[in-house]
């Protein structure tokens, strides 16, 4: 007994040992790879995601345990059940339906040759896309179930698009007109805060109408010298960039705009 | 109950989400000069002549010495004055903000000027043009002959309002002016204003003169001269033109500076054949030793606040820079780089330290934070060295020599300013070659 246990110890550790010294990665240095790029395959969306201010979140939150909790009741006695309303649960038809539809979306075999964003590496086929997009689709797939959950709470999905603004498109195109508008004042201290948030009311065309520093007060305090300069330019590259590059449509949405003006990282260089 | 909490609850979610505001971070800009269009100064028609100044050429002689400080700081662009399409008393008025934006302006400066009863009164305001409103206004009354530091106390007006810090314009630098072969070279003290007019020699050259210092409180001047081969520390008064020998040090003595309320003089000097830290005060002329060690300890300098001070030091073998307590306790080294580092000095907002480095035959001047952390070697080359800094702590000004032949031939000396970021290097004019600068600070404070 004793001797076939050392046998088994003993060729165990030998082919641990042989695996060590084998395989080539074990003892090998990790090799010094270039900065790996990353690509990013997005389509863009319709509607910017913007993430759930923190206070909604808490609330979507608390929302879903109650849900949870009811989902526990469902066993407990029917009387408990019959206080839920049956319109908030889409029909399991529809659920599939709209499974389906995100899917479609998200397939980028299916999305036309011209829309569908692509990069240097994949032009090369260094990375296989279809790989890629299997992954995306599969995260797409999680986050779409995700939604839907939320949308449960939410009720609705129209109220959802309702809520969120700008494409990304439209908001970089915005960022890139403000970057060239932007000279920043080279003497600022990098090390301290200096975010400066602007609050706009635009015209539809993109002019502005009534621009307002949300800190103001912080302007005229002692001290504060740097900021105020810096509340200075940001509000110049504001009025230089007029009228502002805003989607044609959805007014509403974009009407009140808040811009934050942040040096920091280009002050570090 | 529970029913009416849910459907409020989704009502608060809903308005939450409504009424959301789109926020777009922006975080990046450009760093161009900001592009700035000086106005000729309008010279009032009433104007009395005064002496030998060109009375009608003033207004347009002080835009240009604005022009070339704002030019010389890399952080504003002067617009050509063909483009200015209002006249300078209009514009001082009222300027037309609509006319100035299409040069592309961002900001303006208007004023006018009047010399009566041998008193010059100019008034200058600064405008900024996007936001079409006044940003500041000022008036000065002094003698015309003034006339060049009013033109460098506006600048140093603007600069501030502009840019959130000190400016730098009324001030003046303190070099040894060099003269003659390399081998025989005649050193003189002398002082100009910072853009390098009013130039003024202090001493004749017949001994030599090394290291003048400003006080960082007025406008006294410590320096080393060699009177009959002595090493002699000198105070200077620029004003009066008076000079006193603060004392005589035995041995080799070494750059002498002032103490951040001027009070004290800290220098090295041998004792013994080993040199050490001292400082002295000015008042009781009491000396007090400061390091005591084998090694050679030199270049001392103190933080603004006083309460440190940053020196060289060989006591680890090749010569370092070390921070210690204004007692002379808690030593600490600092640099840790390949090469010999030297001259430390503390800037005058008190966070960073501008040395010398001298690396594989080639020198460099640098910055780095007070605990030796992020070095950046602003500019490398043949020999420079001696940083001293501006008052608002933004540039550096030192001296660079060039490399000379067997005979001594080619040989210059000049002095150069730079950015603390390492941009803007610009050699300073003198009239003959130059070293050892000082900044002094602002004269208008």
């Amino acid at each position: 007994m004793i001797k076939s246990l050392i046998y088994s110890i003993s060729f165990h550790s030998l082919m641990i040992i042989l695996t060590v010294l084998s395989l080539p990665f074990m003892l090998r240095e990790p090799v010094d790879l270039p900065p790996i790029v990353s690509v990013e395959l997005i389509q863009i969306s319709d509607k910017t995601r913007i993430p759930y201010a923190p206070k909604a979140r808490k609330l979507i939150e608390e929302k879903k345990k109650i849900e949870e909790e009811r989902m526990v009741s469902e066993q407990a006695p029917p009387a408990a059940k019959a206080k839920e309303k049956p319109d908030r649960i889409p029909m399991p038809d529809e659920k599939k339906e709209e499974k389906q539809i995100i899917k479609k979306k998200q397939n980028p075999e299916e999305i036309k040759p011209e829309i569908r964003q692509s990069s240097e590496f994949e032009k090369k086929e260094i990375i296989d896309t279809n790989q890629i997009a299997a992954l995306i689709d599969k995260a797409k797939e999680v986050e779409a179930v995700k939604e839907k959950k939320s949308n449960k709470v939410t009720q609705s999905s129209q109220k959802n698009s309702f809520a969120s603004g700008l494409t990304l498109s439209e908001e970089d195109a915005l960022r890139a007109q403000i970057f060239g508008c932007w000279s920043i004042p080279l003497g600022l201290p990098y090390d301290q805060n200096l975010l400066v948030r602007i609050k706009l009311e635009l015209k539809k065309d993109g002019t502005i109408m009534k621009s307002e520093i949300l800190d103001h007060e912080r302007m005229n305090r002692p001290g504060q010298k740097f900021y105020k300069v810096l509340a200075e330019s940001a509000l110049r590259a504001v009025r230089l960039c007029q009228p502002l590059k805003v989607p044609p449509t959805g007014y509403d949405k974009w009407k009140d705009l808040q811009l934050n003006f942040n040096p920091t990282e280009m002050l570090k260089g | 109950m529970k029913k009416i909490l849910f459907t409020l609850l989704f009502y608060f979610i809903f308005l939450i989400k409504s009424f959301a505001l789109i926020e777009v971070d922006i975080t990046r800009g450009n760093l161009d000069p900001l592009p700035i269009a000086v106005s000729p100064l309008h010279v009032d028609v009433k104007s009395d002549n005064f002496k030998d100044l060109k009375v009608k050429e003033l207004g347009e002689n002080i835009s240009e010495i604005i022009e070339k400080n704002f030019k010389n700081t890399g952080l504003f662009n002067p617009l050509k004055k063909d483009a200015f399409v209002q006249k300078p008393d209009i514009a001082h008025l009222k300027p037309r903000f609509e006319d100035w934006r299409l040069i592309k302006a961002q900001a303006l400066v208007t004023g006018k000027l009047l010399i009566k009863n041998e008193k010059l009164k100019v008034e200058f305001r600064l405008w900024d043009l996007t936001a079409a409103q006044e940003m500041t206004a000022l008036a000065f009354t002094t003698t015309p002959s003034n006339w060049r530091r009013v033109a460098h106390i506006i600048s140093d007006k603007i600069y501030e309002r502009l840019t959130g810090e000190e400016g730098y314009f009324d001030t003046r630098i303190i070099y040894v002016a060099e003269s003659g072969p390399k081998s025989q070279r005649i050193k003189k003290l002398a002082i100009m204003d910072q853009d390098g007019s009013n130039t003024k020699y202090l001493t004749l050259g017949n001994e030599l003169v090394l290291t003048p210092r400003f006080n960082p409180t007025n406008q006294m001047v410590t320096y080393m001269s060699y009177f009959r081969n002595m090493p002699r520390v000198y105070l200077l008064d620029i004003e009066t033109g008076t000079q006193e020998v603060v004392g005589n040090f035995p041995g080799m003595t070494f750059a002498p500076r002032f103490s951040p309320d001027g009070t004290k003089i800290i220098m090295s000097f041998a004792k013994d054949g080993n040199s050490d830290i001292y400082t002295m005060d000015l008042e009781s002329r009491v000396v007090e030793r400061i390091t005591e060690h084998s090694s050679i300890d030199t270049s001392p300098s103190f933080s603004p606040d006083g309460k440190f001070i940053a020196f060289n030091s060989d006591r680890s073998g090749l010569q370092q820079i070390y921070v210690m307590r204004s007692d002379g306790s808690n030593v600490k080294r600092v640099t840790f780089g390949k090469g010999i580092y030297g001259t430390p000095v503390w800037s005058p907002r008190g966070d960073l330290i501008a040395f010398t480095k001298m690396h594989k035959g080639r020198f460099y001047i640098g910055v780095m934070r007070t605990d030796g952390t992020g070095e950046r070697l602003l500019t490398e080359n043949y020999y420079q060295e001696a940083p001293s800094w501006s008052p608002n702590g933004r540039v550096l000004v030192f001296y660079r020599e060039t490399k000379a032949g067997d005979k001594g031939e080619g040989f210059t000396a000049k002095l150069w300013s730079i950015d603390i970021t390492g941009y803007n290097e610009r050699k300073l004019y003198t009239k003959t070659d130059a070293s050892d600068p000082s900044w002094s600070s602002l004269l208008s404070k």
